[in-house]
């Protein structure tokens, strides 16, 4: 049934955000922020799992669901204290859960052993008075005889189908003398039953309805209904709210004393209900002593209706003119006689207006991704359109300029709108780093603390989908290597639980992803020996200490002393380097010794577009980004300083910054001509370090939609991707930081292959 | 006469369950995902029947039961408590409340719609 699945998707959806709720919830708990609302937040999403389960018979997801919600309940009611140990092992509860919602989902197995040791504490949380070994390995047999007793108390009513199964056993709910009973009915057809009803004030108060009874009862056969309107007060005297009535009802039936109740079940308590065999004798004889009691007033006119017994008949069946009282709930009168709290009444009167509700449309995603396909192929038209006109020497005031000014802009508006569209919060995949931490800190001994910021940053879709893996394993390094164990931290007059934040920001059109440990910092010697033993650098070059941490990045590093479960995954973080590369984004690193590190992940906010400024290098063209551009001048001979044999600085007003030959760095000229001949842009690197960019001219800032040249060449040093200029031309797009670490490198090696744009 | 049933339940799934059974029995289901806002569907809509969970936040079915009753436009209207609570205690304070009928979760479309034929005119 396809609506059902589609349900099954959308309660699949609501569990991982449930589950992250949950988590969040028990995160604040551990940070002492217990206070009613969370807990029940914390209880609400186990419960809201539960029974979504329950709806899809999911029995060993519902089945935990149930032992947990049971604890967080016992939680909630203050029966049982939320210690950090209890928060702690709810927390790993939580993670049980996630995998048996995984389970469900067909995505992966559940372990039975730690599902049903995690049942087994989580019940002795519970009642810790409660035995839990036998509990856990019910003996069949046994069940049978001994639960009887001990469970019937618990048990509200057969069909709650989930506890007779938590409990092992099958509850047959009819008592002995009812199966008698049963049994003489079924053998007796046409069996005639007298129904005495006499409701009371609350029935009515409940909006229950003796006319639905009796329209009930006649849905189990043809019924006579004596209405005993003895008891009502002459009028001045009538309380409206109250009950009088009392009816006797006459039913022709096959079916049991049950089938009887049950029509009763919803008023149970609010009528006195007598159920007996055969016509109505102790009715009338009860009739007989009111009668006898007190009735100055006019003998009783009963009113005696028939109903028909097939139930297609019985929404038309005429109402059986219930006596005024009946009617009373209907009437405003005198309060009601549970008087409500007044803050409740005052809640009512406040809301009044009419909610909109919150719309959401859901999108096929595809949809989203061709129209921001067509937005950036309308993005390069706009462009083209722009330079055609500009070549016509058609003046900027002119009505035709005036309209493809206006076009640009609405052409960026709607980038921007469409662009907001596939924005979503980098929320979905820090949610999943809490279970990470925990696991990576027990996995290696350390006691590790996860804060998060800034988790509704938002950033693109496809971003989105690609900061999981590097963030997944900024955070391994940062426990398994950052942090130190628990012991050494208390050695080190550091609280034994280690603190990883884990922050999201946007910062210039990026979005930065930072992970920071309060551990003891790269050990720079040991860092510089291991790389120098593998080869990597020779050991007399002097470097400094940016440069040495920097060096983990490097293909084939690795500072473990041993293999662990942890980092011995073959990924190194030159990989991750790599991975955020292939981006556009940077990763650096920052580390003070005995304090921590940092790193820091930089990623721009969408894959497909970008600002940037058009240059001339070489007779190429090229785009700078603009976010790394800081300003752009004209050198003056005497700013520009001789540095070694090739190099040169700029002075730019206090300090000096390397000059770079764009051309020479990329490898399209040999020699650079004089800075002052060309334009210089200052640009500033991921890590801050600042560099002047010499190209021989600027066209203009331009807005250009990214192409990337791995998918369709291969990675190329200094190139961070490719673009499709207004006039069709292709041309690159520079790697700042890039080109500033190729210059570093010097002497700079001859960069392969030299990639000339298409014409 | 098509009739109209208020469902309040803070569970997407839950909401998408009852309108699915509801729907396909004939009813006109309006939507709330908690107690506040229940009551200001109900206001905009007059149901005929309500169906609401307990656990919700802001409101809760408890709270939401009892600002229905109170008010003088509402009280009349049919409450069913749906609820996997095996705890008695909690449908004897829905009762008290002023529920006037219950369903079990997990239901099934034909216990759903008894339920609703036993309270609703």
């Amino acid at each position: 049934m396809d609506e059902l699945e589609a349900i099954k998707v959308t309660f699949f959806q609501e569990c991982e955000e449930l589950l992250a709720d949950l988590e969040g919830g028990l995160l604040a708990m551990q940070d002492g922020n217990d206070d009613g609302d969370t807990v029940n937040a914390v209880f609400r999403a186990v419960h809201s799992i539960k029974g979504g389960a329950g709806a899809f018979g999911l029995e060993p997801l519902v089945r935990f669901a149930h032992v947990f919600e049971t604890l967080l309940d016992a939680v909630r009611s203050n029966e049982v204290p939320a210690t950090p140990d209890l928060v702690v092992t709810l927390l790993r509860a939580s993670d049980v859960l996630a995998d048996h919602v995984s389970s469900a989902r067909g995505l992966g197995d559940v372990d039975e052993a730690v599902s049903a040791s995690m049942a087994a504490e989580l019940k002795a949380c519970t009642d810790p008075n409660a035995a839990p070994a036998p509990a856990a390995a019910p003996v069949v047999v046994e069940a049978a005889a001994a639960p009887v007793i001990e469970a019937a108390p618990a048990l509200i009513g057969a069909d709650d189908a989930l506890d007779d199964d938590d409990l092992g056993f099958d509850f047959q709910p009819m008592t002995i003398t009812i199966d008698e009973q049963a049994a003489d009915v079924a053998a007796a057809a046409g069996n005639v039953w007298t129904v005495s009803i006499r409701p009371k004030s609350d029935l009515y108060r409940k909006a229950n309805e003796t006319a639905l009874l009796l329209r009930e009862l006649a849905r189990l056969g043809p019924i006579q209904a004596t209405l005993d309107a003895s008891a009502l007060p002459p009028l001045e005297f009538l309380d409206a709210e109250a009950a009088y009535a009392t009816w006797t009802v006459r039913l022709e039936t096959d079916e049991d004393e049950n089938a009887i109740r049950e029509v009763f079940e919803f008023v149970d308590g609010d009528c006195d209900l007598e159920i007996t065999r055969g016509e109505a004798v102790a009715p009338d004889a009860a009739l007989a002593a009111l009668l006898a009691g007190d009735a100055p007033a006019p003998a009783p006119a009963p009113v005696v209706e028939a109903f028909e017994p097939a139930p297609v008949v019985v929404e038309a069946a005429p109402e059986p003119a219930p006596a005024p009282v009946a009617a009373a709930p209907v009437v405003a009168a005198s309060a009601p006689v549970a008087a409500p709290t007044p803050a409740a009444a005052a809640k009512t009167q406040q809301i009044e207006v009419p909610g909109p509700g919150q719309s959401v449309i859901r999108v096929d995603p595809e949809r989203i991704d061709r129209l921001i396909d067509l937005v950036g192929e309308l993005v390069i038209n706009q462009a083209m359109l722009a330079q055609r006109v500009g070549e016509y020497g058609i003046a900027p005031s002119s009505n035709l300029a005036m309209g493809l000014d206006e076009l640009e802009q609405l052409t960026r508006e709607i980038q921007d709108s469409v662009m907001a569209i596939r924005a979503q919060p980098v929320k979905s995949v820090f949610q999943r780093m809490p279970r990470l931490v925990r696991e990576v800190a027990s996995m290696t001994g350390k006691q590790a603390r996860l804060v998060m910021d800034g988790e509704n940053t938002e950033v693109d879709k496809t971003v989105i989908e690609r900061l999981a893996d590097p963030i997944t394993h900024m955070l391994r390094n940062a426990i398994d290597h950052g942090l130190e164990s628990p012991e050494e931290r208390k050695a080190a007059g550091k609280n034994p639980e280690g603190v990883v934040r884990l922050a999201a920001l946007h910062r210039s059109g990026r979005i930065v992803i930072e992970v920071q440990d309060d551990g003891k910092g790269i050990n720079r010697e040991r860092v510089h020996s291991i790389a120098v033993k593998k080869g990597l650098i020779s050991p007399e070059l002097q470097l400094t200490d940016e440069e040495i941490d920097n060096l983990i990045f490097l293909p084939g590093f690795s500072t473990a002393d041993k293999i662990s479960d942890v980092s011995g995954r073959g990924v190194g973080m030159d990989v991750v380097k790599r991975s955020v590369q292939a981006l556009g984004g940077r990763i650096s690193i920052t580390s003070r010794p005995g304090q921590g590190s940092t790193f820091s992940l930089s990623l721009p906010l969408t894959l497909a577009v970008l600002d940037g400024m058009v240059v001339d290098v070489a007779g190429e063209t090229l785009v700078v980004p603009l976010a790394a551009i800081v300003e752009s001048l004209r050198p003056k001979p005497e700013e520009v300083r001789p540095l070694g044999p090739v190099g040169a600085v700029l002075a730019v007003r206090d300090s000096f910054v390397p000059l770079i030959d764009v051309g020479l760095t990329l490898g399209y000229r040999d020699s650079s001509p004089p800075p002052t001949e060309g334009v210089v842009l200052l640009v500033e690197g991921e890590d801050g370090s600042r560099a002047a960019l010499v190209a021989d001219a600027i066209h203009g800032q331009r807005q250009v939609v990214i192409k990337s040249l791995e998918q369709n060449y291969q990675q190329v040093d200094g190139v961070a991707a490719a673009t499709i200029l207004g006039d069709g031309r292709v041309a690159l797009i520079l790697d700042v930081d890039a080109v500033i670490s190729l210059r570093r490198r010097e002497p700079p090696r001859p960069v392969e292959p030299t990639l000339i744009a298409a014409e | 006469m098509t009739r109209t049933v208020l469902t309040v339940d803070d569970s997407r799934t839950m909401r998408d369950m009852l309108r699915m059974a509801l729907a396909g029995a004939g009813f006109n289901v309006v939507e709330a995902v908690d107690g506040e806002h229940g009551l200001e569907v109900l206001s905009a809509h007059r149901p005929d029947v309500i169906i609401t969970d307990i656990n919700m936040p802001k409101l809760d079915g408890f709270g939401f039961i009892e600002a229905v009753r109170v008010d003088d436009d509402y009280r009349a209207i049919p409450i069913l408590v749906l609820t996997t609570e095996s705890d008695p205690a909690k449908k004897d304070r829905a009762r008290r409340a002023g529920a006037t009928g219950w369903i079990v979760k997990p239901f099934n479309p034909e216990k759903l719609v008894d339920a609703i034929r036993r309270v609703a005119a």
